[in-house]
């Protein structure tokens, strides 16, 4: 057993009001800069819909994440046959790569013209110009989130994925019609395709908190973790030729604050906590036959903070004191584990991600109201009433397996409702939280954190230790950020260095130099 | 007769400047602007023509280089082990190095269509992205047009005056530039022009080339990586 740690996230899509304010503050943050106007580390879709960027779920035409050969070992789906080979062959020519219309083309509008035009009969327009050629676009076909609140026709929406085994075409029916949003981020797997996709060895995992990054002095913007990511969330910058990613605030999170994205969100959806996971299992888990396991597969490399014998080891094995506290005051343990209410988004991609979503409850269905449905046995209706298909949260989270997500709904729709006969007065009976497998101290804890979700219990974040790992010394009379050629000043914004490259990316230099002692240490996971 | 100081510059000092030049802006580019290294691609940008133009250019290319390398720097008694005879060699030369450099040029061709076709690529090119362009370009062109000489009875003995020519270029011998008397200028200008590709490498985006040897080492590393700063600190 080799125990290492994780800032992990779980978004509560029963609560997401699907308002953006996740994806626009991260863009500010960290992609509002030439050559990434098209990226969002972060974004929201409207499900059902193909997504951002378009019908990325498909993996039979994108060919990301893992599959199993027929011996049941793990290869890169995107190599194929050849594996290895098969990545690198298509290093000139990337088969499996979006082109940037595939997220849209950013542009700006021709605003000036409103102000300048010659009086004419007609109003003056504002036409598009492309932020990429600088021309005039006849027309813009697509955007970040195109399908926002079901737009589109439901013909084009319902190529969504995950429609797999439903019979789709009931819920084109204006009365059957259901949505709901998905916020999207990097996963930080435990298995990441893009760190096995990389020919240049750029992208790394930290062993400290598990955040994926690309080291962008190492990236040779070869482009194959674009296309081995499954859940296309590896962007590639026009301007600088490098890929990048959802760096996960590892600034922020090192001081033990929330993600821009968790800070502002309105819903106050998403949580941020501690996972211990023993490390050599990763590719047990990974290998599993059949996809409906890998939620529990996942789930069961899990490690209990509160077990002696984990603590021990995972002292043994560096994990600092703050860390173990939090991770038994983790969130995501409870949601997770505890209460099996969360679930990974995709598991059958085998990255193993750590991003987990719990599903939506949804309103119930017209005929419920007509007295057509099924009421179970403790008054609540049944889960296959509920308007959003079973089928389709399965294949969302759990590879299809419904029983898991079957059971979640059941246990918030009994939580919510024995809450509801103690606050209005009625009696709130016990069997109602018994016959979800729940007792009072469950269904009251779980209530505080989904339905209160106070600051202090969705962030639990330990701060890293840096005084462990910085060498002040080093840092002295350091030029802070620079601008990757040594501390030389940049003259003005146009500066080009010998190599023709801008004198743009600013890097922190004492991370730098860190990025190169850390590089020393690279070692399997 | 005694070569003259501009043919001394040009096959000798020349391509000496430029390896040198090669090997030592590699080394401070790496050293000192490593985010800047990088094979550019605008793929994101434009995939279709990419994908024919650049496994065209790049496979074909990519034989030509190998034919050449062992061509020209593997010892002679294994040459001939391998192809028994002088005109095996320049036959096989002929043919699969003929055929390769037709195919990396037609490659090259649409690579050169597609940033001067497309205003997304043109727009976001550097002056060198299509210098270099245009010198690969015409460097697979003289390559081609000295097929024609090599077919035609340029076989054995000035064949293998190219043979010592880049053999004493590369060992340092300094008789170099009086196995080129009586080449065709072809030839030479071929010669002139790969050594100077090889001179502006570091400063364009063919830096690559290094980048791309060393992805061979993907085949060997681990799949996954992790890093710790756990065990940095001395």
């Amino acid at each position: 057993m080799k125990i290492r740690a994780q800032i992990a996230m779980t978004l509560n899509l029963d609560k997401c009001i699907g308002c953006h304010t996740c994806s626009v503050t991260c863009k500010n943050v960290w992609t509002s800069r030439e050559g990434m106007e098209y990226v969002y580390f972060n974004n929201v879709e409207t499900k059902p819909g193909i997504g951002y960027p378009k019908d990325w779920e498909n993996q039979e035409r994108w060919n990301g994440g893992w599959e199993l050969t027929s011996g049941g070992r793990l290869r890169l789906k995107q190599g194929g046959r050849f594996e290895r080979l098969g990545v690198l062959a298509r290093i000139f020519a990337n088969p499996n790569m979006p082109q940037i219309d595939d997220y849209f083309e950013p542009y700006t509008m021709d605003y000036e013209n409103l102000q300048n035009a010659p009086e004419s009969k007609t109003a003056p327009v504002a036409r598009p110009i492309s932020l990429v050629s600088g021309k005039t676009m006849d027309k813009i076909e697509w955007g970040p989130n195109w399908e926002d609140m079901l737009g589109g026709e439901f013909d084009k929406r319902s190529k969504d994925y995950n429609f797999e085994e439903v019979q789709k075409e009931i819920y084109g029916e204006f009365e059957n019609t259901f949505m709901m949003y998905l916020p999207r981020l990097c996963e930080h797997c435990l298995n990441p395709a893009c760190v096995a996709s990389c020919p240049a060895g750029a992208i790394y995992k930290r062993e400290e908190d598990g955040i994926v990054l690309i080291d962008q002095d190492k990236c040779r913007g070869w482009r194959l973790c674009v296309s081995g990511c499954p859940y296309k969330k590896i962007y590639f910058n026009w301007k600088s030729g490098k890929s990048e990613k959802c760096t996960f605030c590892y600034p922020r999170i090192e001081a033990g604050m929330p993600t821009v994205c968790s800070e502002t969100c309105v819903g106050r959806i998403r949580y941020l906590g501690v996972l211990l996971y023993d490390a050599d299992r990763i590719k047990e888990a990974a290998s599993v036959e059949d996809p409906k396991d890998l939620y529990e597969a996942q789930l069961d490399i899990f490690l209990d903070p509160h077990d002696p014998e984990v603590q021990r080891q995972a002292r043994a094995d560096g994990i600092a004191e703050n860390w173990l506290e939090a991770a038994q005051k983790s969130p995501l343990y409870k949601m997770a584990v505890d209460w099996k209410i969360a679930f990974p988004l995709h598991p059958e991609y085998r990255t193993l991600p750590m991003v987990w979503y719990v599903p939506p409850l949804s309103p119930i269905t017209a005929q419920a109201n007509a007295g057509q449905v099924e009421f179970g046995e403790n008054g609540l209706p049944d889960i296959a009433s509920l308007r959003i298909p079973v089928r389709y949260l399965a294949n969302l989270l759990t590879a299809g397996n419904e029983a898991p997500i079957v059971s979640s709904l059941e246990r918030m729709q009994a939580m919510r409702a024995w809450f509801r006969a103690g606050q209005l007065g009625g009696t709130a009976s016990p069997e109602l939280l018994s016959s979800v497998g729940m007792d009072e101290a469950t269904a009251r804890e779980m209530h505080r954190y989904l339905a209160i979700a106070n600051y202090e219990d969705r962030f639990v974040i330990p701060t890293a230790h840096r005084e462990n790992t910085e060498d002040a010394y080093e840092l002295r009379g350091g030029c802070g950020f620079s601008f990757g050629n040594g501390c030389e000043e940049v003259k003005s914004a146009d500066s080009h260095n010998l190599w023709g490259g801008k004198l743009r990316s600013p890097v922190l230099e004492s991370t730098r130099k860190e990025a190169r002692r850390a590089r020393r240490t690279e070692h399997e996971s | 007769m005694p070569p003259s100081i501009i043919d001394q510059f040009l096959y000798v000092i020349w391509p000496y400047l430029c390896l040198a030049s090669l090997f030592l802006g590699s080394l401070a580019r790496y050293d000192r602007d490593a985010y800047t290294w990088k094979s550019d691609s605008s793929q994101v940008l434009q995939k279709r023509k990419l994908q024919w133009g650049s496994n065209l250019f790049h496979y074909g290319v990519l034989i030509v280089l190998l034919g050449h390398f062992l061509g020209f720097m593997l010892p002679e008694p294994w040459v001939l082990a391998i192809t028994q005879t002088e005109t095996v060699h320049v036959m096989l030369a002929v043919v699969i190095g003929g055929s390769c450099g037709v195919l990396a040029f037609i490659g090259m061709s649409i690579l050169i269509y597609r940033r001067v076709r497309y205003p997304r690529i043109r727009q976001t090119s550097r002056k060198w992205d299509l210098v270099v362009n245009l010198m690969l370009w015409a460097q697979l062109g003289l390559g081609i047009a000295t097929i024609a000489f090599t077919a035609q009875g340029l076989g054995g003995e000035d064949f293998s005056h190219l043979v010592h020519y880049v053999q004493s270029i590369v060992y340092f011998r300094g008789d170099s530039v009086l196995l080129l008397q009586g080449i065709p200028l072809v030839y030479k200008i071929h010669i002139v022009l790969g050594f100077t590709i090889l001179g502006v490498a570091p400063y364009t985006r063919l830096v690559h080339i290094w980048s791309g040897v060393a992805t061979l080492a993907y085949m060997v590393r681990p799949y996954q990586l992790v890093r710790t700063l756990r065990r940095a600190k001395r």
